[in-house]
């Protein structure tokens, strides 16, 4: 039982990191109807600049103040994406204005692979450390119920708090600002929203930023428990089962399936993957996907598309 | 209608033909809009009343021909930037944003007139806060004004059709627009609907003396209450003036009741 709990727990850390990628895409999807697959390039992206930043800020400057150092450069990542946000604003997003998604789509796997390469090339190829000062040690949870108690890692709970302090906070932004309701009437009728005077570009800058914001966030907690690489880039294909199953356009769909997705990964590769020699994990995703297709073709949270004939 | 209250011509409509293709939708039309006027644009089905309030609305842009607001010439402009010069318009097909309660939906119609940007808003600085109560007891005049109070909270997608388009005209009031673009705004609704929708028309011209023009395809409504009609056919021109006027013009009985020939 105790095994099952920790891994449960486990599940439920690595879910929480899906649900911010995936967070991302709904957030641009929603606004802007692009299915943007550079979200992963970007979280490539801004954990690569945050983890150098922190090494060149105290070098350049000459301090040696490590929570002034990951401040910094958590705050010059955070430039970078918005600067980037802008840049993908002008340079494509504003040029397709009207097109067909599938225009789209590969326009944001252009801009994926092109981020891939100018990050590695501006910030270097090597694995790089982000060490941002979350505890490491494992800590014991209800040792009175199980026997040894259930192992948890610090800073797998930390990273859970961030996350989900983050979605808390992104939420209140959207229901409760000016700005945050003229995303939502974005989302809901780009004519309309016009109509009444809101400037599409801007808001589609603000959405990449916010997107480039979680990607910052996701990058941040994954790099320092598995360290800054290429591989990071790839979250996104795990992010991807994730936005179909709770729907593209629902930000609760995103986060709860996320955690189903996390936890039913763990779940099956220690349950049946001993069975069956394993490799579960990788796949698991997108097999889930494809039974939950068979019966809501909207995803679990998605609207459901009624047309008119 | 008491001739005192409209004022000189604020919009001036020019020589527009618009074509889709082959297809022409407008063909060479000309009319202008006085200030405080009611100002309705009549047609049967496919005779270009949409295309013409899309035009002046920013959201298709005319081949040929020019539209003129007070002293400025508009050309090549979005709906966003017609919006900023005070037009404000509600649409034949509900664009309501489905997702949101009725307070959110005409909250909206307040973004241009909100002046704090995103990172105070973020953090609820003072201004920020400020603003929004501000805005916010303007909405809610408007709501007591179309009298949607018991509906504040609920989303929109809910309400029946002819409160949505309550909403609608309510997130264009918001704006506070100088001309109001009403398209069909009785399209679909019983008759009771339409007396309390022609009610709150009048009533908009007459307390905030917002200029209007109107779309209508049912001819008996427009002429209670419209001070001058502009009939369309075909993408043309076939009438211009006030409503006993127009009704007198054999033209427009003819495009309404077919000819003998």
């Amino acid at each position: 039982m105790a095994f099952f709990l920790e891994t449960l727990i486990g599940g439920l850390m690595t879910g929480m990191l899906y649900s911010l990628v995936a967070l991302g895409f709904v957030l641009i999807f929603k606004a802007s109807g692009v299915f943007n697959f550079a979200q992963g390039a970007m979280v490539l992206l801004a954990a690569l600049a945050m983890a150098r930043f922190a090494e060149w800020f105290p070098e350049r400057l000459g301090f040696d103040n490590k929570v002034l150092a990951n401040l910094l450069a958590f705050a010059a990542a955070m430039v970078l994406m918005v600067a980037v946000a802008w840049l993908i604003e002008r340079l494509v997003l504003s040029k397709l204005v009207n097109q067909e998604g599938v225009t789209l789509l590969m326009a944001t796997l252009g801009i994926a692979y092109f981020m891939d390469g100018a990050g590695q090339t501006l910030f270097g190829s090597d694995i790089y450390k982000i060490d941002v000062g979350l505890p490491k040690d494992p800590i014991f949870l209800l040792d009175t119920v199980f026997q040894g108690g259930i192992l948890v890692n610090k800073e797998d709970l930390y990273a859970a708090a961030i996350a989900a302090s983050l979605v808390v906070l992104l939420s209140m932004f959207f229901q409760y600002t000016a700005t945050g309701r003229a995303l939502r009437a974005v989302a809901d009728d780009h004519q309309a929203a016009q109509s009444i005077g809101i400037p599409l570009n801007r808001i589609w800058v603000i959405v990449w930023s916010v997107a480039g914001f979680t990607a910052l966030v996701a990058g941040m907690i994954w790099g320092s428990k598995l360290g800054v690489q290429f591989s990071l880039s790839l979250v996104a294909l795990k992010a991807l089962p994730v936005v179909i199953l709770g729907g593209l356009t629902s930000v609760p769909g995103a986060i709860i399936g996320g955690l189903i997705i996390g936890v039913g990964e763990k779940l099956s590769e220690v349950y049946i993957g001993s069975q069956i020699g394993g490799g579960i994990e990788i796949w698991f995703g997108y097999v889930l996907v494809l039974f939950v297709l068979l019966v809501r073709p909207q995803g679990l949270f998605g609207e459901k598309i009624i047309d008119r004939v | 209608m008491s001739e005192r209250r409209i004022g000189e011509v604020i919009l001036e409509v020019k020589n527009i033909s618009l074509s889709f293709g082959g297809v022409k939708a407008l063909t060479d039309i000309s009319f202008n809009v006085r200030e405080h006027e009611i100002r309705a644009i009549i047609g049967p089905n496919g005779a270009g009343k949409s295309s013409m309030l899309n035009c002046i609305n920013g959201v298709y842009t005319p081949q040929q021909g020019s539209i003129n607001f007070r002293g400025r010439t508009f050309s090549n402009m979005n709906s966003r930037q017609v919006a900023e010069m005070g037009f404000a318009r509600t649409f034949q097909n509900l664009a309501l944003f489905k997702g949101m309660s009725v307070l959110d939906n005409i909250m909206t119609g307040r973004n241009l007139k909100m002046k704090t940007n995103l990172f105070q808003q973020a953090i609820r600085w003072g201004a920020a806060e400020r603003e929004e109560t501000e805005q916010r007891q303007f909405v809610e005049r408007i709501i007591d004004f179309l009298e949607i109070q018991p509906y504040r909270k609920t989303p929109v997608g809910r309400l029946p059709y002819g409160l949505q388009k309550r909403v609608d005209l309510g997130r264009a009031l918001a704006m506070e627009p100088q001309v109001l673009l009403l398209d069909e705004p009785m399209a679909g609704m019983n008759v009771e609907e339409k007396q309390d929708m022609c009610r709150f028309v009048l009533d908009v011209n007459d307390e905030f003396g917002t200029t209007i023009v109107l779309i209508e395809h049912d001819m008996s409504v427009v002429m209670d209450i419209s001070d001058r009609v502009v009939v369309l056919d075909y993408g043309k021109k076939i009438g211009d003036g006030t409503p006993a006027e127009v009704r007198a013009n054999p033209e427009v009985i003819s495009a309404y009741l077919g000819t003998s020939h």
